[in-house]
């Protein structure tokens, strides 16, 4: 970017709740149904159907307006936002309009830097839309089975400043909403989609620059690039006097870049007024403190926690607590026995890789966190060397065997003996005259080189401590 | 065997005694309207077929759990904007043209659960927009008591079709008047319940905060029994009340002593037919000679239930219309481009009474607009309700004219909506504030033409309101007379 201009960011992200049913209706809002299969004459919006508010979404809808911090509406409105489209049934969108759910939150996101807190101004309730499908057809069909499922639009201030922030941002909040435990949170399945508001400004500036509104954002990364592209176009052109344009643009992420879809001009007027079907009702300040009380522990807390019980640095127990599976994974192996930071450790710079080069998930894995702490165990006891440990580790994601048979059936077993580690001492030293003499000359470097030739001689097994000892007496 | 003009409680006597009498009724209403519907037209759509087997049924059944129901055996007409599952439903619109719910309305499943036969379905004006039956897609509806003259509007062919004696009784619905203003014009009993104590589940909507259906009947009591029927809390409306349903029946008892009864001066006023006010004036004169306390009372903002009418209701309609896009059902005009296939559709599919609607009811929501009309009419609705809830502090009935003139030439007004739209000058503010109200006949004009009153109660006392149309209906004759066909 460049040095005189910042930017300024703003989130809009709509997540499905995932209730057994949808918003107005009892049919099933489940993903990946035959075509038109879920819908009744409520979502399909027939004359003479009226909606009924599904309680579980309206409770979900609350849970998230406290898990990020907003303030709970005393009341719960519903408005209709009117506009054309066919996979709109009834040309009109239950939503909320002036008087949100929930309001004046914030979400806290880790960069580098340290914690950034990003406000959010609003989070309200909404209805979904059907699916327009115009692929290998003459004309267009809709697929009505996501018409009427529940959704929350959470809406950022403009605290973002970089792509990455936004990146950040977005990690956080897929965090937040699955530990309350209510959203899928998946981009690929539609269950969590973002729109992204982008400006510039000559940096030192307060006033806001000219917004631009970026849709079709499919992944987290498609998000961070398409700002970054974005960004990049909004400054050239200020650089070149050029006016940037009040507009929507959507995202193409194969040829990576960003094409107007709609102007100012061209914006909806939608006519948004209070839904006369759904009476407005009082939301029981009680119950809603009830809820405060009964939402599971999140992110931020789980983090504190993380370091507080188990001494692990800030960054790590940001890694861990990220995923909600795998920071409970990290958690039962701890209850199986392993060292904390051990675990930590193992699960972060060894599991975590293997599982991404095997392109697998920990969900998915082929060994359990009880199998994690047995093979810590053996580190840990002195059984087989750090070393080892990452080639068992690999048996077993590859076996699902447990540590204690793949050592044995390895012969694995750290070497503990001093006559047998001093052998293989000997042959390195007669091997190596050079790094020998050098060593012998001061340079330390020579000696962790020697070290690694005891091992690789013992096939790893070598006690690590022991090879050291060993082959510093034998150095003189 | 039935003969002549039949009420509800008349042939639930008749079937006790004879069950063929479920036929011969059908059969007589049939013959009727194979007599005079020609010149009525109340039906939209008329089929003996439809209801044969349900008659078969009927006619053996054995249940006394099913026979004993409250409407056992008698066939019941419906305005054609409540869904009817397998029966076209249009709105007497061609944009719904040939659309068949695949469901039945709330109301219907009670009238079949009350073992009633779905009779025929009635016309009416164009989504209920109109007060004439005169922007229907299947042409007017004549009044029976003179062809030349509207029936009254919305629910005109439900009017019609009983004042007719083509239907026993028939279900309205009412949103401005349109069930208390041709039932006045066409000499029937006509009630608005309370806003929620009907569903409207299956009621294509018009103005959704306005709406509600009702029954159009030839006797105070028979309007009692089918209101009993229809009322009660739906799951599926949530704006239908979760409130005790009385039996309205017991409320139809001929005593009115000591009933206070209210008389809003603001709607006596200029514009009110001279032989209306009169009628009017000594059906008041009538209760207060029964015992009753007939007082003069005040709605200051009466004057202003019209404006606020057609800034709440077009605003509604206009979103609840926009489903008709040839998209899903209905019809559909052929069009290259999306946006060419919505323009075409809308343009051929409503009439211009619609489009004028959904054109106001654009504009009032518009931004830079909302403020100063739909918010504004909104404050001023608060207002109106207001001046009801203070006069039924003084009064337990407020009675009133229902229509400011008897039935109007079919064609006199169609180019003058403005003038359409006063006519219900004198139900819509009942609808404004959500409270009950019933049209009962009052009177004749010099030209043989009925003139009904209204009473209106506060919400969900409706037994009040039908305690006064019983009494004043059982010490008149006026509903008793029938026209000649």
């Amino acid at each position: 970017m460049s040095a005189e201009y910042e930017s300024v960011i703003g989130l809009e992200v709509h997540v499905q709740l995932k209730t057994k049913s949808k918003l107005f209706c009892g049919c099933p809002a489940e993903f990946g149904a035959e075509p038109n299969s879920n819908t009744c004459p409520v979502c399909l919006g027939l004359p003479g159907s009226l909606p009924v508010l599904n309680e579980q979404a309206f409770l979900y809808g609350i849970q998230i307006a406290l898990a990020l911090n907003c303030r709970v509406a005393g009341r719960l409105k519903f408005d209709r936002k009117n506009y054309f489209y066919p996979d709109l049934p009834k040309a009109y969108q239950i939503s909320q309009y002036d008087q949100p759910l929930s309001s004046g939150g914030h979400l806290l996101v880790e960069m580098k830097e340290g914690q950034k807190k990003i406000g959010i101004t609003r989070a309200h309730m909404e209805e979904d839309a059907g699916k327009l499908l115009h692929e290998g057809r003459a004309g267009s069909v809709v697929d009505y089975n996501r018409a009427g499922v529940p959704l929350m639009e959470i809406v950022s201030e403009p605290d973002i400043r970089t792509p990455d922030e936004a990146y950040a941002y977005l990690t956080a909040l897929k965090a937040v909403l699955q530990y309350v435990g209510v959203s899928d949170c998946d981009m690929e399945k539609g269950s969590l989609r973002c729109d992204a508001n982008v400006s510039i400004r000559p940096k030192g500036e307060t006033r806001l620059g000219t917004k631009v509104e970026i849709k079709n954002l499919n992944s987290f990364s498609a998000v961070k690039r398409a700002l970054q592209y974005e960004i990049a176009r909004q400054i050239d052109a200020a650089e070149k006097g050029e006016t940037i344009f009040q507009e929507t643009r959507l995202w193409n992420d194969e040829r990576a870049l960003t094409l107007t879809m709609r102007s100012k001009e061209e914006a909806h007027d939608y006519r948004y007024f209070p839904e006369p079907d759904l009476v407005p009702f009082t939301v029981s300040s009680d119950w809603v403190e009830d809820l405060r009380e009964d939402l599971p522990e999140l992110p931020a807390a789980r983090k504190e926690r993380f370091v507080k019980d188990y001494g692990l640095s800030e960054y790590d127990a940001s890694v861990l607590i990220q995923d909600k599976d795998l920071g409970n994974f990290f958690e039962e192996c701890v209850t199986a026995g392993a060292p904390p930071k051990r675990a930590s450790n193992l699960i972060q710079s060894e599991l975590l890789g293997m599982l991404y080069e095997r392109g697998e998930t920990f969900h998915a894995m082929k060994t359990t966190a009880a199998g994690i702490a047995g093979l810590i165990r053996l580190v840990e006891n002195g059984t087989i060397s750090g070393r080892s440990a990452k080639d068992v580790l690999a048996d077993m994601l590859e076996t699902a065997k447990p540590a204690e048979d793949i050592v044995r059936e390895k012969g694995l077993t750290q070497v503990s003996d001093e006559t047998v580690i001093a052998e293989a001492a000997k042959k390195v030293i007669a091997a190596n005259p050079k790094p020998v003499e050098d060593y012998k000359n001061g340079k330390e470097k020579s000696f962790a080189f020697l070290v690694g030739q005891v091992m690789r001689e013992t096939k790893g097994k070598a006690n690590p401590a022991l090879a050291n000892k060993v082959l510093k007496e034998l150095l003189g | 065997m039935p003969q002549g003009s039949l009420t509800i409680k008349g042939l639930r006597e008749e079937i006790r005694k004879d069950r063929s009498a479920i036929r011969s009724a059908c059969r007589l209403l049939s013959e009727r309207i194979k007599t005079v519907d020609s010149k009525v037209r109340a039906y939209a759509a008329f089929d003996d077929a439809r209801f044969e087997a349900e008659v078969e049924r009927l006619t053996e059944e054995k249940d006394p759990s099913v026979t004993g129901k409250p409407l056992f055996g008698v066939p019941i007409s419906l305005k054609d904007n409540l869904c009817v599952r397998g029966w076209e439903t249009t709105c007497a619109s061609r944009i719904l043209k040939g659309y068949v719910p695949p469901y039945d309305a709330t109301v219907i499943q009670k009238l079949r659960a009350n073992g009633a036969i779905i009779f025929g379905k009635c016309n009416m004006d164009e989504f209920a927009f109109g007060s004439s039956t005169e922007s229907s897609c299947y042409g007017p509806t004549a009044n029976p008591w003179d062809l030349s003259r509207v029936p009254g509007g919305s629910s005109g062919g439900s009017a019609a079709c009983v004042a007719a004696d083509e239907a026993i009784a028939a279900l309205g619905s009412d949103t401005g008047g349109s069930i208390r203003q041709p039932a006045s014009l066409c000499g029937v009993v006509g009630v608005k319940p309370t806003y929620g104590r009907v569903s409207r589940y299956g009621l294509i909507a018009f103005g959704s905060s306005l709406d509600q259906i009702g029954p159009l009947a030839k006797t105070v009591e028979d309007a009692a029994i089918l209101t009993n029927v229809i009322s009660g809390h739906d799951p599926k409306d949530s704006t239908s009340a979760n409130a005790a349903v009385p039996d309205f029946t017991r409320a139809c008892v001929p005593d009115v002593k000591g009933l206070r009864v209210g008389l809003p001066k603001e709607y006596f006023v200029a514009g009110l037919d001279r032989e209306v006010e009169t009628a009017v004036r000594n059906a008041a004169e009538k209760l207060a000679s029964m015992g009753a306390v007939v007082t003069d009372i005040s709605l200051p903002h009466t004057e202003y239930a019209v404006a606020v009418y057609y800034i709440v209701a077009v605003a509604e309609a206009s979103s609840n219309l926009g489903r008709f896009d040839g998209v899903q059902y209905g019809y559909r005009h052929p069009a290259n481009q999306l946006l060419d296939m919505y323009f075409e559709t809308r343009d051929h599919g409503f009439g211009s009474e619609a489009k004028r609607r959904i054109l106001l009811g654009t504009f009032v929501l518009s931004a830079g607009y909302y403020d100063a009309y739909y918010l504004k009419g909104q404050k001023v609705r608060t207002l109106i309700k207001r001046d009801f809830d203070h006069a039924f502090k003084q009064v337990d009935v407020i009675l009133t004219p229902v229509s400011p003139t008897p039935a109007f030439k079919i064609g006199e007004r169609t180019q003058d909506p403005l003038a359409m739209y006063l006519s219900d000058i004198f139900t819509i503010p009942m609808n404004l504030a959500g409270i009950p109200a019933i049209s009962v006949p009052c009177g004749f004009s010099k030209g043989n033409l009925p003139i009904g009153v209204q009473f209106a109660a506060k919400h969900f006392d409706e037994e009040t309101m039908f305690r006064a149309a019983y009494a004043f209906e059982q010490g008149t004759d006026f509903h008793k007379r029938k026209p000649e066909l």
